[in-house]
């Protein structure tokens, strides 16, 4: 996969360099130079972008990447290889953007900024993390400090009182949660764990938010197929993954409890929420961690993904296609997605976007 | 002349293998310094991996990707040897070259469709039926304690043995075709019976080279990632019970590499990687002598 990208990498950075070749030219060298380098403010030549990151983005990218290419002709060659490497593969300029599940942190801030100055995040979709469970009991109830004592193994019985208080005339079973979660690192953990430390001072404080951590108790499963296939096979197993697995798989999923004491059933609908009542208090960089948001209807456990790219564009054919890219995916990209399982974008939360891609700057 | 330019042209790509490897542990070691440097040998004994708190420590992987293989040697190797001596000496040539075919296409099923299997079909089986009955079998033995999810070190080492099964059996059987049928007639001669003459002219016979399979099994075992991966549990615990879950070197490799936001935590991730190497070459050390203290013990006719 890798050597792949590599060879990916450095078809792109030769094409990089002819096209740099085209505009180094100097205006004043004369017609004929300018011919020679093949006109490339006339007739633009298509360069092939590249990307790399968020496996969870990929389904999305893919539909809209087509949809962008039969817009405009210019091809977007996306690798999903995961979203720390698509960070990284930014970093070693490798690629022209990486997708990311989680923003990036101080350390990987600071080697990016390093390698290519500062980075903006632009928010590209929303996704729901369901918590599904294996019981023969429809429509479990559940909320944060409950869920995080479940993860921390507090809660091991599903009769326990703090789970019966919740869920009142359901007779619920006394065997063993059987509690499941990712092996690998991943953007779905980011979510989960830092929705944990949001309601939960003892997650936050033992545990922590990341893609990957400590988990006190239960197995883990690789991927979201695994998740949900030991979820499915385990009577009495509880586990985390995106929306899309709980519904291909029909496997019941809990309805949580929401920051307005509202239940809330895991969908598009609730996470495009919980993104439209996060927009109002949205950081100016755009890394917003929206879980636990405000509003009736939100799902809590709901997450943005973010394609991040330099700001400083040098090239400016390649500059001008990537911004043109991240304005179509944020706006006319975002048209049936929902189909996908990801939540559109919000109109507010667009138009934050629209002002964070104002930031780039092309050929400078 | 050209006996000259063969011979130096064959000393070039060996010793080419040697550059390669010596190469790749230099690469390794240079990349994981500073993971040395942060925790040093404490790297070695520390059970503690938590990535969100930048410690690591690689103990529970080892244990578990040594347990896993050698429970995929005990289980695989009395499986391989019955099918080997049933393909030698007993079984008719036309059900022989139809158990050996498939035999080899158990080789050849990619071990990440063997994982799927896994989950899907061995898992479910193991946790509904077999592991309770392990557990009323034996109660309250540590070795078969905690709750029956089914993944786990046991499953680990069933699929693990499943894939270690044909190189033991190829190998153990051609060793065992190679034993002299003088052996067997001497034997038969004096009045053995059929399992007699196996016991005593064959086996004896043929151990180093099924101690050899054997090595080549473990090799495979330890450095097995996918599979392993989809049925250990994932838990870097160390736990005496077979079905609690656990974790391998491999696996912990393959599932947070991708994810690794930080350099402490890939530069932790590549020392596994050497110490995988090191446990690798110190097992197959081990069983290079075993094979040559059996070789010598060897009877030279019983």
């Amino acid at each position: 996969m890798s050597r792949k990208l590599l060879i990916a990498g450095g078809f792109s950075v030769a094409l990089v360099a002819a096209a740099c070749g085209g505009s180094a030219v100097p205006p004043s060298a004369g017609a004929t130079s300018s011919a020679v380098a093949g006109s490339p403010a006339a007739a633009a030549p298509k360069v092939q972008l590249t990307g790399a990151g968020s496996s969870f983005d990929a389904p999305l990218f893919s539909k809209v990447f087509k949809g962008f290419q039969d817009k405009t002709g210019i091809r977007v060659n996306y690798q999903s290889i995961g979203s720390g490497g698509g960070v990284e593969q930014l970093t070693k300029k490798t690629v022209d953007f990486g997708a990311s599940d989680f923003p990036l942190n101080d350390e990987q801030t600071k080697a990016a900024e390093a390698a290519g100055g500062p980075v903006v995040h632009v928010p590209v979709t929303m996704g729901a993390v369901s918590i599904g469970y294996n019981l023969p009991i429809d429509g479990l109830k559940l909320d944060g400090p409950t869920l995080s004592g479940i993860y921390l193994g507090t809660i091991k019985k599903w009769d326990d009182p703090a789970i019966a208080a919740l869920n009142p005339g359901v007779k619920l079973p006394s065997t063993a949660v059987a509690v499941v979660h990712r092996s690998d690192g991943s953007g779905t953990t980011f979510i989960f764990t830092s929705y944990l430390s949001a309601v939960s001072p003892d997650w936050k404080s033992k545990i922590g938010a990341s893609g990957s951590v400590n988990w006190p108790v239960g197995i883990g499963a690789k991927g979201s197929e695994g998740v949900s296939g030991q979820v499915t096979n385990t009577p009495g197993a509880i586990g985390y993954f995106e929306l899309a697995y709980a519904k291909q798989n029909n496997i019941k999923s809990a309805v949580m409890k929401n920051a307005a004491g509202k239940f809330v059933e895991p969908s598009v609908q609730g996470a495009a929420d919980a993104g439209a009542g996060a927009a109002a208090n949205m950081p100016s960089d755009l890394k917003a961690v929206f879980v636990n948001a405000p509003g009736d209807t939100s799902y809590p456990i709901s997450g943005f993904s973010w394609i991040v790219v330099f700001q400083k564009q040098a090239d400016k054919v390649k500059g001008q296609e990537l911004v043109d890219m991240l304005s179509y995916v944020t706006t006319a990209g975002q048209q049936g997605v929902d189909a996908l399982y990801y939540a559109p974008l919000p109109k507010a939360v667009q138009d934050l976007d629209a002002k964070a891609i104002k930031t780039i700057t092309i050929g400078q | 002349m050209a006996d000259t330019a063969f011979r130096r042209v064959s000393f070039v790509f060996g010793v080419l293998i040697v550059a390669l490897v010596a190469l790749m542990v230099y690469e390794m070691a240079q990349q994981s310094s500073l993971s040395m440097r942060t925790f040093g040998p404490a790297f070695l004994t520390s059970t503690t991996w938590d990535p969100q708190h930048r410690a690591f420590g690689a103990l529970p992987f080892i244990y578990g990707t040594v347990v896993s293989s050698v429970l995929a040697l005990v289980i695989a190797t009395p499986i391989s040897l019955g099918v080997a001596i049933f393909l030698v000496e007993m079984s008719p040539n036309w059900l022989g070259n139809v158990i050996s075919a498939v035999v080899e296409l158990l080789a050849a099923i990619p071990s990440v469709l063997l994982g799927l299997w896994g989950i899907f079909v061995m898992v479910p089986f193991l946790q509904r039926y077999v592991e309770p009955a392990l557990q009323t079998a034996f109660p309250g033995v540590p070795l078969f304690d905690g709750a029956p999810y089914g993944v786990g070190l046991l499953a680990a080492g069933l699929i693990l043995a499943i894939m270690i099964v044909p190189t033991i059996v190829a190998i153990s059987r051609d060793v065992m075709a190679s034993v002299p049928i003088a052996q067997r007639e001497g034997m038969l001669a004096l009045g053995a019976t059929k399992w007699e003459t196996t016991r005593r002219a064959v086996l004896p016979y043929a151990r180093s080279g099924i101690v050899g399979a054997m090595v080549l099994g473990l090799g495979r075992a330890l450095g097995e990632t996918m599979a392993v991966t989809m049925v250990i549990g994932n838990r870097p615990v160390i736990s005496p019970s077979l079905l609690d879950p656990s974790y391998t070197m491999a696996s912990v490799i393959a599932n947070e590499f991708t994810e690794a936001t930080y350099e402490l935590y890939v530069s932790a991730l590549i020392e596994i990687g050497l110490v995988l190497f090191a446990v690798t070459i110190l097992m197959n050390a081990a069983a290079r002598l075993l094979v040559a203290r059996t070789a010598r013990g060897m009877p030279v006719a019983p």
